[in-house]
């Protein structure tokens, strides 16, 4: 079932990648896009629903001036010129999940134009290089709802039973941001795709105009992909869409270079198409065909006045745009004292911000760098998830950092209380007392822990008396399991040096 | 007074016996509930009546008055109400299949308005599909008759609201106007309607036809009863995004000043001659006539983009149309068929609006999917587009040299049932002079001036956007003069109905 491919790196120095980005963003509004029903999460499905977001006869829209806010605050983050008049357009299409069977959009005159996002990728070695992608075009529309489609083996409409709708999401504030192609990201089209996801998910957060949570679909992405042979004309391109995660952006660019690099190897043409991306095999299926495309039928939308905003206003809201994420990391990484390299690394994983607050928490900056570096990013990449995904806070890292340091927990056992946390066993007090993780400090009990391990390996405590100290080693490993890690090592190497009458 | 009587009030007289309490509220709503049921099996202006709802509605203004509360000016009035406007627990079709058996959770925001003013609804009344048509022919539920002559048309889209008024079923009606639809029915029935001023009247709750053009109105059998009915619907609605934010225009005023001394009145060129009955264009001059002698100019305009006004308007109309009425697909409410577990969505969606929707209003379907596709936009719904931008500039040249407009407000009298219905462009035509108030924006009436072979016919004025009240007071004075002439209301000879 899985087509053919070619290994990314070979595919990208036989064939030139040009990719583009459309990327679905639900504004973070108290109510929908042209009504006042509530606009969040998670509700009992149809409960969020009035007239005017069921699509009922007679039913008018009106903007919510909120959501032309923070449109135009994107837009202007995203150094995009702001239209001075612009309209809502129709976009006509049946479909049982859009209640009026014309999503309200924008079409030829969209609010935001022309923009442009830098964005850092890393390269070989470690570091970052800045990649500049244009922006096309920022508009603002409203959500579809969601179906639900039972009795079918995929949960898709093919072989449904029936379907359920719910039109809870309908007439959410949706904004559209979509870049002009990119091209000349030459071996890493995947990864600059990614650091752009990534990028603009900072920015909207830094807005506080969205809560960007992929894993909701509060920000989705459509990844488009074309090659060409070097110096040739720009390939057709495909669509795929449904990629639900960061780590899938860089993952369906890369599956999709890897097939498109395969047939045009093999003679064959690339069908302009829409593939839809499966998280779980991280290979994308060929969906409707765009060579028989829809006819959407744009018109302006009669039922709704132009917006022009007003170029004060707009200026007073450039004014008071936050600080860019890449200036604040920038200002923050300089805070923490560490390296440029360091800085990369956590830039990379995907951590910085967890390093940060986990020291706003109360850890030393090298110790919140290695543990979202070292055991959380090794814990992250066995689940396949991001960092910030982990079922562990910041708060709860600097905590662990504060035990060891109180001289509670050694290290050892502080990978312990972390896993417990990450094992949903609770927070770290909770995971030391129901695990029964402390350090073992009564010397007493250490001393016939000792004794015991001198008499189990008498070979050993002879070198040891030899002269040969590194051999105490194996001596302080066989009381650590004895005591089942809870012991401070450093203290068992102390009492096993003094037994044996050996000085350092 | 017998209960008959009470049918033949006006509006304002009817308030007023009310307020003075020589009636109560619930005995002018028996009395029109039984002209209802005596008159509408040959007249069919109703789809619905709300018999209990209005005598409920009734008695809570007269507890009101018995409290001591102060009544508004129509208190106690009943209503009739195009079945286009949706109404809380009262079936609503639009007079398509499509919609049979739905009852909306909502009122229109103009019901909720009237209802606050305490007038009384009586029920729905018939009317083209989905306002598709110029002779209620194309309701899905039969069609209406003409009072004059039960073998007429009412005029359409709104016929049953002009007919119910006519017919004395009841003294006031709201219909709506998206080419005439308010106008071309006032015409040929003898009645008062008017368009409203574009963002004038709230269209929130209005199942909309196009919606750039549609905007409810006063039907009644005065022009003072149309302008309280206008006042009482208008103004500023935050939910409908595009009504104007300003103050009603005084109609009800400018009804009663009736004063036309100086007033410029421009005869619009294109909107006479050919097309028009001969009779048609004798009551129009004679009006002409008469206004001068109450002391207007008049004066001659020509707006020469007015020729393209007709096919403009069948291009936007239902290219809007087309977007609007894709809403109607069986998923969330109304006729849903074929659903047999086996048959796809598509299938379903797909039978449904063939068995929901008439020929009329698929034709428009078509005809503005067509013009807003890829390919043909620019050509059809954009140059339409233009061309309206013509029209508007027509008006704005004329209204230099004129203070209102006047025209026929039809080409010619009611005609037979079945004259036009298998000619669309024919029917078209009966809007010849009403659509281009539409394209515009303006506000514009149809009042009576007569009758030609027996039948009446209608004088349309047209104002500038927002000055509504220039076309009360000139329907004010010109009404008067007439009514002098005549005797009295030309629909006191509406020939007796009840069985
Ligand atoms: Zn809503």
């Amino acid at each position: 079932m899985s087509e053919p491919a070619v290994p990314y790196a070979e595919a990208l120095r036989e064939f030139e990648p040009v990719i583009g980005l459309e990327t679905h963003v639900e504004l973070g509004t108290a109510s929908k896009m042209f009504c006042g029903c509530d606009a969040s999460f998670g509700a009992e499905p149809n409960t969020h629903t009035c007239p005017v977001c069921l699509g009922l006869p007679g039913a008018l829209p009106v903007v919510n001036a909120r959501a032309i806010e923070s449109t135009v605050r994107i837009g202007l983050a995203l150094h995009c010129d702001i239209a001075s008049w612009c309209r809502f357009a129709r976009k006509n299409y049946f479909y049982p999940d859009m209640p009026k069977n014309f999503q309200t959009s924008q079409y030829d005159e969209p609010l935001c134009t022309d923009g442009y996002l830098d964005v850092e990728v890393p390269v070989e070695g470690g570091t970052a290089e800045t990649v500049r992608i244009p922006i096309e075009r920022v508009h603002l529309e409203e959500d579809t709802g969601k179906s639900l489609h039972v009795g079918g083996a995929t949960g898709r409409i093919h072989g449904a039973s029936h379907s359920l709708v719910d039109y809870n999401r309908a007439g959410i504030p949706l904004v559209e941001i979509v870049t002009k192609p990119v091209a000349g990201t030459g071996a890493r089209p995947a990864e600059v795709a990614k650091a752009y996801v990534t990028e603009l998910r900072d920015v909207l957060r830094g807005l506080g105009v969205s809560d960007v949570r992929m894993e909701q679909g509060s920000l989705r992405c459509d990844v488009n992909v074309s090659l060409n042979p070097p110096g040739a004309p720009w390939g057709t391109r495909s669509e795929t869409k449904n990629v639900n995660s960061l780590r899938s952006v860089e993952r369906a660019v890369r599956s999709e270079v890897e097939r498109q690099a395969a047939r045009l190897r093999a003679g064959q043409r690339i069908v302009q198409e829409t593939r839809h991306f499966h998280e779980d095999s991280g290979l994308s299926t060929s969906g409707r065909s765009k060579e028989e495309a829809t006819d959407y039928r744009y018109f302006p939308e009669p039922d709704l006045v132009p917006v022009a905003p007003d170029p004060e206003w707009v200026a007073e809201l450039r004014a008071d745009l936050p600080e860019a994420p890449s200036v604040l990391r920038r200002r923050q990484i300089g805070s923490l004292g560490l390296s440029e390299l360091d800085s990369a690394a956590m830039v990379n994983a995907g951590a910085l911000d967890l390093v940060l607050a986990t020291v706003a928490a109360g850890a030393p900056a090298a110790e919140a760098r290695n543990w979202w570096l070292g055991p959380l990013a090794q814990a992250a990449n066995a689940g396949g998830v991001e960092p910030a995904d982990l079922p562990i806070t910041p708060d709860q890292v600097a905590r662990v950092v504060a035990i060891v340091a109180e001289g509670s927990l050694t290290p050892g056992l502080a990978r312990q209380v972390v896993e417990g946390v990450l094992a949903g066993e609770g927070g770290p007090d909770q995971v030391i007392r129901a695990r029964g993780l402390a350090v073992v400090s009564d010397e007493g009990v250490l001393a016939a822990a000792v004794d015991e391990a001198l008499a189990a390996s008498p070979d050993a405590a002879d070198k040891v008396r030899s002269g040969k100290v590194a051999a105490v080693g194996a001596l302080v490993g066989a009381v650590m399991k004895a005591t089942r890690g809870q012991a401070d090592a450093t203290v068992v190497r102390r009492l096993l040096l003094e037994r044996l009458g050996v000085s350092e | 007074m017998s209960s008959a009587d009470l049918t033949r009030f006006t509006a304002a007289e009817t308030a007023a016996a009310i307020a003075s309490r020589e009636v109560s509220a619930v005995e002018v709503a028996q009395a029109h509930l039984e002209r209802i049921s005596s008159v509408d099996g040959a007249v069919h202006a109703f789809l619905h009546v709300d018999a209990d709802g209005a005598l409920a509605a009734a008695a809570r203004v007269d507890a009101a008055r018995a409290a001591g509360t102060a009544l508004g000016p129509l208190a106690g009035v009943p209503l009739a109400m195009k079945d286009v406007i949706v109404t809380q627990g009262i079936p609503t079709t639009a007079g398509s299949r499509i919609l049979e058996g739905w009852v909306p959770p909502y009122d229109a925001t103009i019901l909720t308005r009237l209802k606050g003013a305490g007038l009384v609804l009586l029920g729905k009344t018939n009317m083209d599909e989905f306002a598709m048509g110029s002779s209620t022919e194309h309701s899905a539920y039969g069609p209406t008759f003409n009072p004059w002559d039960l073998g007429r048309i009412p005029g359409g889209s709104g016929g049953g609201s002009a007919a119910a008024v006519a017919a004395y079923e009841a003294p006031l009606a709201v219909g709506t106007d998206t080419g005439g639809s308010i106008r071309q029915p006032a015409s040929v029935t003898g009645t008062v309607g008017v368009k409203p001023t574009y963002g004038g009247v709230s269209r929130f709750g209005l199942i909309a036809f196009s919606s750039s053009l549609d905007q409810a109105g006063p039907c009644a059998r005065t022009v003072l009863d149309a302008a309280l009915l206008h006042e009482a619907m208008a103004g500023h609605d935050p939910a409908d995004s595009t009504s104007i934010d300003a103050p009603v225009p005084p109609v009800v005023a400018a009804a009663r000043s009736g004063d036309v001394a100086g007033l410029r009145v421009g005869v619009v060129r294109e909107l006479s001659g050919e097309g028009y009955e001969p009779g048609v264009q004798q009551r129009f001059e004679e009006a002409v006539a008469l206004l001068s002698d109450l002391g207007a100019k008049v004066v001659e305009v020509s707006c020469p983009h007015f020729a393209y006004a007709l096919p403009a308007y069948y291009l936007i109309a239902p290219s809007e149309a087309s977007s609007n009425l894709a809403r109607f697909d069986s998923v969330r409410y109304g006729l849903r068929v074929d659903d047999d577990g086996v048959r796809s969505l598509e299938e379903v969606m797909s039978a449904t609006r063939a068995a929901g929707f008439g020929a009329e209003v698929k034709r428009r379907i078509i005809l503005g999917t067509y013009a807003l596709s890829s390919g043909y936009y620019d050509a059809y719904y954009g140059q339409a587009q233009k061309v309206r931008t013509l029209i508007t500039r027509d008006f704005a040249a004329a209204f230099e040299i004129a203070d209102v407009l006047v025209s026929p407000a039809s080409p010619g009298v009611a005609f037979p049932l079945g004259a036009k219905v298998d000619d669309p462009l024919a029917m078209y035509r009966q809007d010849l002079a009403t659509i281009p108030s539409n394209l515009y924006g303006g506000p514009a009436m149809s009042l009576p001036m007569g009758l030609s072979e027996g039948l009446p016919v209608g004088l349309q004025v047209m104002a500038p956007t927002m000055r509504d009240d220039l076309l009360y007071q000139v329907a004010g004075a010109l009404e008067a003069a007439l009514h002098d002439r005549w005797g009295g209301n030309l629909l006191a000879s509406v020939p007796e109905l009840a069985a």
